[in-house]
């Protein structure tokens, strides 16, 4: 008693009020402050104070694991695929579409800002392709989060779907930080990013249990030292598996293939 | 982000002025402050919580070796024990990202006084 407190929904809350840290230093203006006796330096500003101690992407995560249910129970294994803006995603997707079309029944959830350029550059390789602008009622964003893929996938007819492929929005930063209701997630990255990407970009190259090292017809242009990225790639994820590909030439990509297809 | 927390708060303030937000971030989130607070104001402005300060705790990445049994603070992303260099880590802090409070302003006259609810 004697503090002004309101609970939301009067479960899970932790106080917290022993931490001594609550003692608030700025200014609420008009408003009066108040010292309240039973709680050892915790001051009350004539408002309320609600603590709610949730994980801030809770929600998102709910709805991944909506995703991840329907997309298991339909038997489809999902693969997030993230990288920078020109890494080779969508070179790399029809490759794959090529390659694997003929015995695996493929779906392409496709991210995009605003345009349906890289969509179309996967027309006709016969996979299901579902398209998702983040600009179309959700803001514009860097990333798919579970929502947006949500809405993607009742765009696609998962009972005929063996792989789902979820072509992230280029971006190293946002899209690591969001599940979508994936099995796996892996990236694209290409030579000319350089060595130390891994270091510069962790919590993307430590959310993946695969990197495609793309564009490898380009090393013998580039200075890039191939030995020292993956050096950097171990100091940041020890597990994480490197597969090497030129989505131009063909190189690696069936070893790709072959862990995507599970 | 910024959205999640917005509507979380939102919904839990109940049509009353909030006037502080205070959430917790780990190191290892790839959450830069300054960037956070631009994007909450832009994100806020002109919206029910416009004026609404946001108040970023930060909390260290801390890991504990299994090897050499150190516990360490990681001041680089490489997730490794400082002391031995092993890998063989569990993380103890640094993945944060949470809500944790929010405060409201209300008239003084209709302050309450005891538990709400």
């Amino acid at each position: 008693m004697g503090r002004f407190h309101r609970h939301a929904d009067g479960t899970e809350h932790s106080h917290g009020h022993d931490e001594g840290d609550h003692d608030h230093d700025h200014d609420h203006g008009t408003v009066a402050r108040r010292d309240v006796g039973d709680h050892s330096g915790y001051v009350v500003t004539g408002g309320s104070r609600v603590e709610v101690l949730e994980r801030i992407l809770d929600e998102n995560d709910r709805i991944a694991a909506t995703n991840r249910a329907e997309l298991q129970g339909h038997g489809v294994r999902t693969v997030n695929l993230m990288s920078a803006p020109g890494a080779g995603k969508t070179s790399l997707l029809r490759r794959t579409l090529a390659t694997l079309g003929a015995r695996v029944r493929i779906g392409v959830l496709e991210g995009d800002i605003a345009t349906s350029l890289d969509a179309d550059q996967l027309e006709g390789y016969g996979a299901a392709l579902s398209l998702v602008n983040t600009s179309a009622g959700f803001g514009g964003e860097c990333h798919l989060d579970a929502v947006m893929v949500r809405s993607g996938l009742a765009r696609l007819p998962l009972a005929e779907l063996d792989l789902l492929v979820i072509e992230n929005v280029g971006n190293l930063v946002c899209p690591a930080e969001f599940d979508v209701g994936e099995d796996a997630k892996a990236m694209v990255y290409a030579v000319t990013e350089g060595e130390e990407k891994p270091l510069k970009y962790p919590v993307m190259f430590r959310a993946v249990e695969v990197v495609v090292v793309n564009k490898v017809d380009l090393l013998p242009y580039l200075d890039v030292d191939v030995e020292r990225f993956r050096q950097n790639l171990r100091d940041v994820n020890p597990r994480a598996r490197v597969i090497m590909t030129s989505a131009k030439t063909g190189e690696g990509v069936d070893e790709w293939c072959a862990w995507l297809a599970g | 982000m910024c959205e999640a927390i917005a509507r979380k708060v939102v919904d839990r303030a109940d049509g009353r002025r909030v006037a502080r937000v205070v959430v917790r971030i780990g190191h290892l989130r790839q959450v830069v402050p300054d960037a956070m607070t631009f994007s909450w104001e832009l994100l806020t402005a002109s919206t029910e919580l416009d004026g609404a300060e946001l108040e970023i705790e930060h909390v260290p990445a801390v890991v504990e070796c299994s090897a050499c049994t150190a516990t360490t603070t990681l001041t680089m992303p490489v997730l490794a024990c400082a002391a031995c260099g092993s890998i063989d880590v569990s993380l103890r802090s640094g993945d944060e990202l949470l809500l944790v409070s929010f405060e409201t302003v209300e008239q003084l006259d209709h302050a309450p006084v005891g538990e709400q609810r």
